[in-house]
């Protein structure tokens, strides 16, 4: 895999800063979750976080990036969520990040993706303007991947999705792979563009002792619904066409024969039966 | 916005180098049970080149009515036109339910889409429904990290649009008897304009993992404890005529390639036989096979969730029975092979 050490790409006429933001996400760390029975809302505040796995892969492409445009870039890390997901942007910061911003407001709290992508296309609006903004694939949590889309959407840029690999960037355009089904397809954008990222484009590197000590020493603004300028009416539960109704545990949907191994011959051999019965052997 | 002036259901349908794709058909089947239950018309929309003589297929296969537009610059997925193609459509006609296979297009588009319009997009259902009295469109998929259940309405917003995964459905049986209106719909050329350019397509084969057109699935889980050991599975599946699966846990270590993957984050299955060796069973990963038509478990835990979902199950040791297994059904083959 082609990594930080990799060729440099094509940069005629990247003679300024280029701008590039990532957008990451704080998701539980283990797959014990509580859930508000009234809004059917996750309950962030009781668990243990993590940014989310494959915004790793966001974070690390943003910093090869600016490696391989020997540093002459800034990233800025974009989260949105409790307070606590302050310890999300830190981490991309200790990745290689130069700065981050964490949107967070009572108001924006019950978002659907819809409302989520508005707030952050407002955060953008806010911090901007970038030449290329950065999202993982999906989220372990919600696993939409729908937000990435919505954002670029919202904020009328080109959305590139399944990007595998940036082939080429300069003159105001980028040329990358998309893993699709079948193989991957070599596209061409203008930037600004949103590209969200798969898994196969990167190894995301562990960060070092210095960068935890950067992550520690940078302050992360917190920025409020009124700092994005959002219109109310667009976020959390009411900015939000989705609703959840119904949290279930699945019904058992098979009342299939369960016999004990303690006999596995004989087991093996009622299996055998049982594949003739269904006529699969 | 006035939910009574938005009708009918409607699917996209898919096409991939000029060929209509089969997942056009699995979501003909899932909307066919929500416009027959609404009382509504079921429609295709088909964006592409050149499909004027496959189109019919999507009526004989469940539509009431295709949509098409036929343009070279819809040839191959392009955001830009797609999205304004479509937006200008579902504004046209409002169809009340809109859905898509959850592909790597329907997965992009249907964002973009739903943003575009403002309403409401809930990815990866796996059951979808409709309560006839208050016409909402019940969506339900697992959540929170796939722990759990949930259903979705979008109670406000029209049209309510979801995906599903690909496989997740059975197309219905194709019926050429079956009457139904293809309109052909036409735009101004600035409709077809992009900002991006597709500049090539590099094949990769294994890109696609035959486990799922695999008529029998193998899938192993953290019970294999080791890689080395998915070799017997790989030696099942052979003797089964099948292709070999996997749950996350065994791919996140490193056991088995992603391509493997079944569940919510990897590929959905409906072989024939599922036989799940050494898998919980956890929600996450029923999403991606409990629609398989026999599911076959073995597992030592007895209170292991694979067995609930499970025709067949075997509560005990997977080194003792899997060979074991191999064995019997290496016996069955070769006094066939004997009979020939």
């Amino acid at each position: 895999m082609e990594g930080a050490f990799g060729p440099p790409p094509d940069r005629r006429d990247v003679g300024r800063m280029m701008r590039l933001a990532v957008l990451v996400k704080q998701v539980p760390a283990t797959d014990k979750v509580k859930i508000d029975p009234e809004t059917g809302t996750m309950l962030r505040t009781e668990m243990e976080a993590v940014i989310n796995p494959l915004d790793l892969y966001a974070v690390e492409e943003a910093v090869r990036l600016k490696e391989r445009l020997s540093g002459e870039a800034e990233i800025t890390v974009i989260s949105m969520g409790p307070a606590m997901a302050i310890e999300a942007v830190k981490d991309a910061i200790s990745m290689g990040c130069d700065r981050g911003y964490l949107l967070s407001d009572r108001r924006l709290a019950g978002s659907d993706t819809l409302a989520t992508a508005y707030a952050l296309s407002q955060a953008i609006r806010k911090l901007g303007p970038f030449d290329l903004i950065f999202a993982g694939e999906r989220t372990t949590d919600g696993e939409t991947g729908q937000v990435g889309p919505a954002v670029a959407t919202l904020l009328d840029i080109p959305v590139l999705t399944y990007v595998s690999k940036i082939e080429e960037i300069g003159d105001g355009r980028i040329v990358v792979h998309r893993a699709i089904e079948g193989g991957h397809e070599v596209v061409e954008s203008p930037l600004p563009a949103l590209l969200c990222v798969v898994k196969e484009i990167n190894e995301p590197r562990l960060p070092t002792l210095s960068g935890k000590i950067k992550a520690r020493e940078t302050e992360v603004p917190v920025l409020t619904a009124d700092d994005i300028e959002a219109d109310e009416s667009m976020i959390g539960l009411k900015g939000s066409p989705t609703r959840v109704v119904k949290i279930f545990y699945p019904k058992i949907t098979r009342e299939g024969e369960i016999i004990r191994g303690d006999d596995p011959e004989g087991a093996v051999d009622r299996l055998i039966e049982f594949l003739r019965e269904r006529g699969i052997i | 916005m006035k939910l009574e002036e938005y009708r009918g259901v409607w699917t996209l349908g898919e096409q991939r180098d000029g060929r209509i794709h089969t997942v056009s058909y699995e979501l003909l089947a899932w909307g066919r049970s929500l416009a027959d239950k609404l009382g509504v018309e079921l429609a295709t929309v088909i964006l592409g080149h050149n499909l004027a003589d496959q189109v019919q297929e999507l009526i004989y296969r469940g539509a009431d009515k295709v949509y098409v537009v036929d343009h070279p610059a819809l040839a191959h997925f392009s955001v830009d036109p797609y999205a304004r193609v479509l937006t200008a459509l579902v504004r046209e006609y409002r169809p009340e339910i809109f859905i898509a296979s959850a592909t790597t297009t329907g997965r992009t588009i249907m964002p973009v889409l739903a943003a575009k319009l403002r309403t409401g997009l809930t990815a990866d259902c796996t059951g979808l429904d409709v309560d006839v009295e208050s016409r909402q469109l019940l969506q339900t998929r697992p959540a929170i990290g796939g722990n759990v259940m949930a259903t979705i309405i979008t109670p406000n917003h029209r049209p309510a649009m979801a995906t599903v995964r690909p496989k997740s459905r059975r197309p219905l049986p194709r019926d050429a008897s079956r009457k139904g209106e293809i309109i052909f719909k036409r735009f101004d050329e600035k409709m077809f304009e992009s900002r991006t350019r597709r500049l090539g397509f590099i094949r990769d084969e294994t890109a696609e993992s035959p486990v799922q057109d695999a008529d029998v699935v193998v899938a192993g889980g953290k019970g294999l404890k080791d890689g080395r050991n998915f070799d017997m599975l790989f030696e099942l599946a052979e003797l089964l005529g099948g292709a070999v699966g996997a749950s996350r846990m065994a791919v996140d270590m490193g056991w088995i390639p992603y391509s493997h993957q079944i569940g919510l984050s990897g590929k959905t299955v409906t072989p024939r036989l599922y036989l799940a060796i050494g898998i919980s069973g956890a929600v996450q990963h029923l999403a991606g096979m409990s629609s398989s038509e026999v599911i076959v478990a073995i597992n030592k835990d007895p209170d292991a969730n694979i067995f609930k979902v499970s025709d067949f199950g075997i509560i005990g040791d997977l080194f003792e029975i899997v060979p074991l297994l191999i064995k019997r059904l290496r016996e069955i083959k070769g006094k066939e092979g004997e009979g020939k």
